[in-house]
């Protein structure tokens, strides 16, 4: 079943990759919908609400990309995908975008063929254990059963704390963070480990979250982030700048409120005026967007900030890393010019 | 043309003709098969490489019949994930096999009770889907038994709890030689002594209860050998320290819901193989063996099932055939077999889909293959020799 569909997969995207590598974007418009690749569900990221409509900080991305280029948030078609398919579909031509709490790092990038288009949520892997274990530190987990969703990075960082430390664990590997919760919940394993988000999220889930902690440690760096497929730099650009032009609005203090009339009037800050087409981009049709690319963005899902207090801010995550450079975080926008 | 004709419309160059033509099609396919997918490859930036094997995995697995860890490489983990797709599929044919032959047997027995009850068991268990097995099973383990805290404890040996079973480990001490070289002795006499004792019986007519005198030299001769070094064997006994037991051996609820599972669910196909096996003898083979005076069991052992082997060993291969491969269901309870490891986590962490899914592929094919040729081997000695 579930490898027979990695199969054909992995096999389709090797047959079909030609057909899908140029012109991503003429793709969209014919077919005028975005396909997005998101999580299996994941509160606060990518999971469907009580209408059966996918919601989350993951999800506003697609969104958002999806009314860039098409001007309209909810031409989205959306597949999900556990921490394993993620590549071999976005490989496989399943989706345009894949956005889904993946790691940034050196061989997903060059070996796999990805792009990675930035940096959209700065996190770490850290470790929850049930409150009535009495465990204050992640060096107090020797011997321990650990729950990890396997394809991840959490399962080689997993490996290298624990052999780095001395201790021994007993990996119990699982595919979504749906089953990784049962699992916990029946005491299969003492903890559950992933990204630090995904802990809150998680934890936020449960009838009874404040039985459980998470624990100080974190140790590693997870770089979040959207990946689109190599060899289409116009795709990768547009996708890019949509994340930018969602932060740019945040700092220059543009919001779904306010973007309309601030699009209408002539601002002092020249590079308002640029981002909401207002002046001239240039360069701007190389990308085959219109001149109200952002406003559409802004005005349909709303700024960075906007997105995150939406849907983070329920889980009790804060923004930390995560706030713009000039709030003491690290995101740091390349401008607008 | 009309010599043309002429070679079509004989048979035997007709023939000739039809293989040639489809194997070139066939070719064709081949070819254009690999060309796409190379050159697909090519426009993807990706190469064919097998390197990734040889690079450390950097993923711990949880239960490892060689010696492994996280800096071994991604073949080591391969070798490590086919060894536990081999024990779940060793130990689930043997299991199933004596299972469905038992519940065969009482699928035909005149007792109403037994006859049913194998009934609703075959009829229940192939109709539920094997998938459907395996997870009821690993939801029963983790569900239903305690937390290692609360273990069930069995005479302070064993335990059972929702991570699993844990029982002693018997560990070999510096002596056991001598107790191996016992073992390997008693087995070779076993088999000598019971091709001599037909061999007496043929000629003279006369029996040695050979089995049971087996049994005791099986039995009796090693524990000499312990006996004679001062018992060259420990346990290891599972203790519980910190979150889990350690020590002992440690059955994980998964290793256990795959096995049973895959046992339980083939072992219904085989009762009803075995039972169409034995109804296939002819009822005058029964009642001519009865009339000549031999007691059922001998009616059974003696008569029935020696012909009835022949009908029912090549559909019994195609079961066995089938718990190895449904053995890769594994995937979806967390089992780590060969899918999980290589096809799987080796799979996802380097990115090579097409290498591995190759050599997963490959791997099951020669497994099969060596299944059904070891079958083939049997199912010839057994055939019945015409005189
Ligand atoms: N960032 C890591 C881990 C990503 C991951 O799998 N995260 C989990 C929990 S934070 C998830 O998104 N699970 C949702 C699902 O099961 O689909 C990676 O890229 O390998």
């Amino acid at each position: 079943m579930k490898i027979k569909a990695l199969l054909a997969a992995s096999v389709a995207g090797v047959m079909f990759a030609g057909s899908v590598l140029a012109g991503t974007l003429d793709d969209v418009r014919a077919r005028g919908k975005l396909n997005c690749i998101i999580n299996t569900g994941l509160a606060g990221f990518a999971a469907p609400d009580d209408k059966g409509n996918w919601q989350g900080f993951d999800v506003d991305f697609c969104k958002a990309v999806a009314a860039a280029v098409l001007g309209d948030a909810n031409k989205v078609s959306y597949t999900t995908a556990t921490g394993k398919t993620r590549f071999t579909k976005l490989a496989a031509g399943e989706g345009e975008i894949l956005s889904r709490n993946t790691t940034w790092t050196f061989s997903r990038d060059v070996d796999l063929a990805q792009t990675f288009i930035g940096v959209n949520y700065y996190d770490g892997q850290g470790f929850m254990v049930p409150k009535k274990l009495g465990v204050k530190s992640a060096k107090e987990l020797d011997g321990a059963s650990v729950c990890i969703q396997t394809g991840t990075t959490t399962e080689l960082n997993l490996a290298e704390f624990f052999a780095g430390n001395n201790m021994k664990y007993n990996p119990v590997p699982i595919e979504t963070n749906a089953e990784a919760q049962e699992l916990y919940k029946a005491g299969r394993c003492d903890v559950y480990t992933t990204d630090a988000s995904g802990l809150y999220a998680t934890k936020m889930s449960f009838d009874n979250p404040e039985a459980h902690v998470v624990l100080p440690e974190i140790v590693s760096k997870e770089p979040l982030g959207p990946v689109v497929r190599h060899g289409d730099d116009q795709w990768a650009d547009i996708v890019s700048w949509v994340l930018r032009a969602m932060m740019s609005a945040e700092e220059k203090g543009i919001t779904s409120k306010n973007v309309k009339k601030l699009a209408a009037q002539d601002n002092k800050d020249k590079e308002i005026n640029r981002l909401l087409g207002k002046d001239p981009l240039q360069g701007l049709s190389k990308l085959g967007l219109s001149a109200d690319w952002a406003v559409n963005v802004i005005s349909q899902v709303g700024n960075y900030a906007e997105s995150f207090e939406r849907n983070l801010y329920p889980l009790t995550i804060v923004r930390g890393m995560n706030a713009l450079y000039k709030d003491g975080g690290l995101h740091y926008i390349p401008p607008i010019k | 043309m009309l010599n043309l004709l002429k070679i079509w419309r004989n048979e035997k160059s007709r023939e000739i003709i039809v293989q040639i033509i489809v194997l070139i099609i066939f070719g064709w396919f081949i070819s254009w098969l690999v060309g796409n997918v190379s050159g697909n490859f090519e426009r993807l930036g990706k190469d064919l490489s097998f390197e990734f094997l040889f690079i450390p995995a950097g993923y711990d697995i949880n239960q490892y019949l060689i010696s492994y860890n996280n800096r071994d490489s991604h073949l080591r983990a391969a070798i490590v994930g086919l060894l536990n797709t081999g024990l779940v599929a060793i130990c689930g044919i043997v299991i199933a096999t004596i299972f469905g032959l038992f519940l065969g047997v009482l699928r035909l027995s005149k007792n109403w009770l037994a006859n049913r009850i194998a009934y609703w068991y075959v009829e229940f268990t192939r109709n539920v889907p094997i998938l459907l097995h395996i997870l009821l099973w690993h939801g029963i383990i983790i569900n239903t038994l305690p937390h290692p805290k609360q273990a069930i404890d069995i005479f302070d040996v064993s335990y059972l709890t929702n991570r699993g079973f844990y029982i002693p480990k018997p560990i070999a001490e510096s002596g056991i030689e001598l107790f191996y070289l016992f073992t390997v002795i008693a087995i070779i006499f076993a088999v000598l002594f019971s091709r001599y004792s037909k061999k007496r019986q043929e000629l003279t007519g006369k029996q040695f209860p050979v089995f049971w005198i087996n049994l005791m030299v099986i039995i009796v001769f090693p524990c000499i050998a312990l006996a004679f070094n001062n018992f060259p064997i420990s346990f290891s006994i599972p203790e519980l320290k910190g979150f889990n037991f350690r020590g002992g051996l440690h059955l994980s609820p998964e290793l256990i819901a795959l096995t049973f599972a895959l046992a339980i669910y083939t072992a219904a196909f085989i009762a009803e193989i075995v039972r169409a096996g034995i109804l296939a003898i002819h009822k005058g083979q029964r009642e001519a063996a009865e009339s000549i005076g031999l007691k059922p069991d001998k009616v059974m052992n003696l008569v029935i099932l020696p012909q009835a082997r022949r009908v029912i060993i090549p559909p019994l291969t195609s079961q066995y055939l089938n718990l190895t491969k449904n053995s890769s269901l594994a995937i979806a309870i967390g089992y780590m077999d060969l899918v999980a490891t290589l096809g799987g986590i080796s799979l996802n962490q380097t990115g090579r889909e097409m290498e591995t899914m190759v050599l997963v592929l490959l791997i099951y094919l020669c497994i099969s293959l060596s299944i059904s040729s070891l079958m083939n081997w049997y199912n010839y000695r057994v055939k019945l020799v015409d005189r």
